[in-house]
């Protein structure tokens, strides 16, 4: 026990490497931008455009 | 019984599940690609109006069919090879799920046969894009699911492996660069597929009959996030190879993990939004959608592929100049391996892509630039510099890196093998250069005849036009030479190659069984560790040949991109 | 051959990153701006933006304006193709169709002067690809979109159909006349 304690603290991984290092955070972005920026987007786009008189 | 081999020419283990996995996706791509390659002739044959080899119904068919061969079967077979070898291989783990990547593959096999047959009978001949309410076969759709859904479970399969290697400490830290872009590759692939499952299942249901009407609009905005996003796939894929080949054959290390993977992750969030390049000019979207979507939010993922198009070769420079090439500013790539087809292949592949593909790319994704563009012939001139030689070139570089290591069989004929990228890349690029210019001049894409026979209106294009198809089209039959080549060289390979195994025999070549029992006698490969440190010292320019390549890419994207503004302020104004 | 080894450092986010790349992706960053706000500029300075006025319709209403446009300013019939030549008021809504395989009908405009052009497609997908102009929009039936043209050239243009609209796509054109006044 007494070991553990005194070796050094292992460094705080940074927060972009953590998310870089999470490939199922990443597979929700990768997956969210798009969904969210070009397709549900674009659809309340075409779904908004009037009726001919 | 042990589960991997270890290859004593490269020092790869191999799970025995993943590489046969590997070898029938990989066989399964170049099989796409040799239908792809023939009707390609076809294609291109028939543009080159003093041949006009095939009549309009025959033209049409043979168009759709090599587009989805090319665009979609090719590709993604031999993704789904890479995206193995990147976990499995690479990571030095068990494959996760061997069943159901081999229910995968059954899928994908019998989904690119469905809708071959469906183009080849004669009444689905509705271009890769089968935008509605032109209608194919219930099979030409059926097939693209089953070959989508079977695709979606291989990057299942990926992910799962990652898991696997993970709790299996297969490798220390994190992942290596080359795997982390080939998961990027697999998340774009995930929401592909799954873009194209939500409007291909509506349109299969409305070619049998269950569903009345499906909005021509609303069909374009999904379809092409399914489209574009597919050929995003290779774009991660071929740069993840580009710094995987550069690692091999000199050793390079990247530059900077830090900067690689952030660029990497530039892609997860932007590159996907490209899909709508394919809607500028269409009606009723609103321009504030189109100049973020079209500009990956400010052109973000550009800016990615641009730091790409630094470090990669910035890697291979700095290597060379650390073994002493360190003349001048270029001393470092005239001495590389120019009769190493993986070198040719990758280096060719990395200038056309992005000196012609990425630039163009950008230029006729610009809102209003697209207006010039939109559906001329320059838009297959884009896409053949991205796809058939940025990425089709890549993977050709790392099938013959594979033939030994992954079927252990020698070369066949070498000297058509060292011969081939060149071919295909001269070819290529004259054809590419040529129907862009064809395209400015507004010859369409996807039309039979420049002619306009039996038209009740007559229109004649400028000479210019016809001289420059046809110079293109000179370029092509140059192009489908070396694709030829290519083929000769893997197919030979694998059928008459030296085998580099005794127990590489003619069916464990191809079909997919691994290699004798013998040969597998490494129970669990050792961890993979860490790279070797290195001092990090970073007053100076590491690579400034690099450093000018890269201006010169500046450059020639800034006068192109200014060049085309001209040409717009020049039309109608229309607003 | 670390691309394809983990990297040497364990926290390898905090390596520092060369002067070489920091510049280069600075430059790189800069002209993705530029060429970012261009779009907008071109809003505000430039006389190409496509309007994105548009409308829902379908077959039966929009060929029935383009019926009801033609017999109001029908001035001729074309001699090579049957098709009514339509000479609209400078200024007006003036209106075309695509349809397997026509675009119909022929209209004369005057140089200089703005038209609503009105567009929609009968039944495929069409496009309406301007020559020797070069200006190309997709053409989807279902939806009529509605620019703002003003033909700064005087001459014979054709529209040609620029997306694959069946067997008989390449025998698709139609013609836009310009006269000088």
């Amino acid at each position: 026990m007494s070991e553990d304690t005194n070796l050094p603290k292992p460094e705080r991984i940074p927060f972009f490497q953590r998310m870089l290092d999470n490939p199922f955070l990443l597979l929700f972005i990768g997956v969210a931008m798009p969904t969210v920026f070009y397709t549900l987007w674009g659809v309340m786009e075409v779904a908004t455009i009037p009726i001919a008189k | 019984m042990a589960q991997f081999r270890v290859c004593p020419d490269s020092g790869f283990y191999f799970d025995r599940s993943a590489e046969s996995l590997m070898k029938v996706n990989a066989v399964a791509g170049v099989v796409s690609l040799l239908i792809a390659g023939i009707l390609a002739l076809g294609v291109i044959l028939t543009r080159w109006q003093d041949v006009h080899l095939l009549p309009a119904d025959l033209f049409y068919q043979v168009l759709t069919a090599h587009g989805i061969n090319a665009l979609i079967f090719w590709v993604i077979f031999f993704e789904i090879a890479v995206l193995y070898f990147a976990s499995s291989t690479l990571l030095r783990s068990r494959l996760a799920a061997p069943g159901w990547a081999w229910a995968g593959f059954a899928l994908m096999v019998i989904g690119a046969v469905m809708n071959n047959v469906a183009v080849m009978q004669g009444n689905s001949s509705v271009m890769m894009t089968s935008y509605v309410p032109m209608q194919a076969a219930p099979h030409f759709y059926l097939g693209l699911i089953l070959f989508a859904v079977g695709a979606l479970i291989g990057c299942f399969v990926f992910l799962g492996t990652l898991v696997l290697a993970k709790d299996d400490k297969t490798y220390d830290g994190s992942l290596p660069l080359v795997v982390f872009g080939a998961l990027t590759a697999t998340i774009i692939a995930i929401f592909t597929i799954a873009s194209g499952a939500i409007i291909l299942v509506p349109t299969f249901l409305w070619s049998v009959g269950y569903i009345n009407h499906i909005d021509a609009e609303m069909y374009r905005i999904i379809w092409w996030a399914l489209g574009h996003s597919s050929q995003q796939i290779n774009v991660a894929a071929h740069v993840s190879i580009w710094y995987l080949i550069t690692g091999i054959l000199f050793g390079a290390r990247p530059m900077s993990e830090k900067v690689s993977r952030f660029a990497f992750l530039l892609y997860i969030f932007f590159l996907q939004l490209a899909s709508a390049h394919h809607i500028l000019v269409d009606p009723g979207v609103s321009s504030e959608w189109k100049i973020f979507n079209t500009s990956y939010a400010m052109y973000l993922a550009v800016l990615a592929s641009m730091i790409h198009g630094l470090t990669v070769p910035g890697a291979m420079e700095v290597a060379q100049r650390s073994k002493g090439y360190t003349k001048g500013l270029f001393e470092w790539l005239r001495k590389a391996p120019w009769g190493n087809p993986v070198f040719s292949g990758f280096f060719f592949a990395l200038v056309i892509f992005g000196f012609i593909g990425g630039i163009t790319g950008v230029v006729m994704g610009t809102e209003q630039i697209n207006l010039i563009i939109h559906n001329t012939i320059y838009v297959p001139a884009h896409f053949h510099a991205t796809v058939a030689v940025g990425t089709t070139l890549t993977f050709m570089a790392l099938t013959y890196l594979l033939i030994p290591v992954l079927f252990r069989r020698a070369l066949f004929m070498p000297w058509m093998a060292k011969l081939q990228p060149y071919v295909f890349s001269l070819g290529m690029t004259i054809m590419i250069l040529f129907l862009l210019g064809a395209g400015t001049l507004g010859v369409s894409r996807r039309h039979w005849d420049m002619d306009f026979t039996g038209a009740m209106l007559s229109f004649d294009y400028p000479g210019t036009a016809y001289m420059m198809v046809a110079v293109g089209g000179i370029g092509g039959v140059l192009g489908v030479v070396g694709g030829a080549m290519f083929l000769i060289v893997t197919v030979g390979s694998l059928l008459f190659g030296k085998k580099l195994e005794p127990s590489a025999g003619l069916f464990q070549g191809f079909c997919g069984l691994p290699l004798a029992d013998s040969v597998y006698n490494v129970e669990q490969p050792p961890r993979l560790e860490r790279a070797e440190p290195v001092e990090h010292h970073h007053d100076g320019f590491e690579a400034p040949g690099t450093f000018v390549l890269a201006l010169a890419l500046l450059v020639c994207f800034v006068v192109y991109y200014a060049i085309n503004w001209d040409y717009l302020s020049s039309v109608w104004p229309i607003g | 051959m670390s691309s394809f080894q983990p990297p040497a450092d364990r926290i390898w986010w905090q390596v520092p990153v060369g002067k070489q790349e920091i510049i280069w992706a600075g430059i790189a960053l800069v002209w993705c701006l530029i060429m970012f706000f261009m779009m907008p500029y071109w809003h505000v300075y430039g006389k190409q933006n496509l309007s994105t006025e548009a409308y829902q319709t379908n077959a039966e209403k929009y060929g029935a304006a383009v019926e009801a446009f033609v017999e109001e300013y029908q001035t001729g019939v074309d001699e090579q193709s049957g098709m009514p030549i339509v000479t609209p008021p400078a200024g007006s809504d003036i209106y075309m169709l695509g349809r397997l395989w026509q675009w119909y009908p022929i209209l004369n405009l005057e140089k200089g002067k703005s038209y609503r052009l009105h567009l929609s497609s009968l039944d495929w997908q069409h496009g309406f690809s301007l020559q020797p102009v070069n200006i190309n929009l997709q053409v989807v039936p279902g939806y009529e979109m509605v620019i703002n043209v003003a033909p700064d050239q005087a001459g014979e243009f054709t529209v040609i159909c620029n997306e694959f609209c069946g067997i008989g796509h390449h025998t698709m054109l139609g013609k836009i006349h310009v006269k000088e006044n």
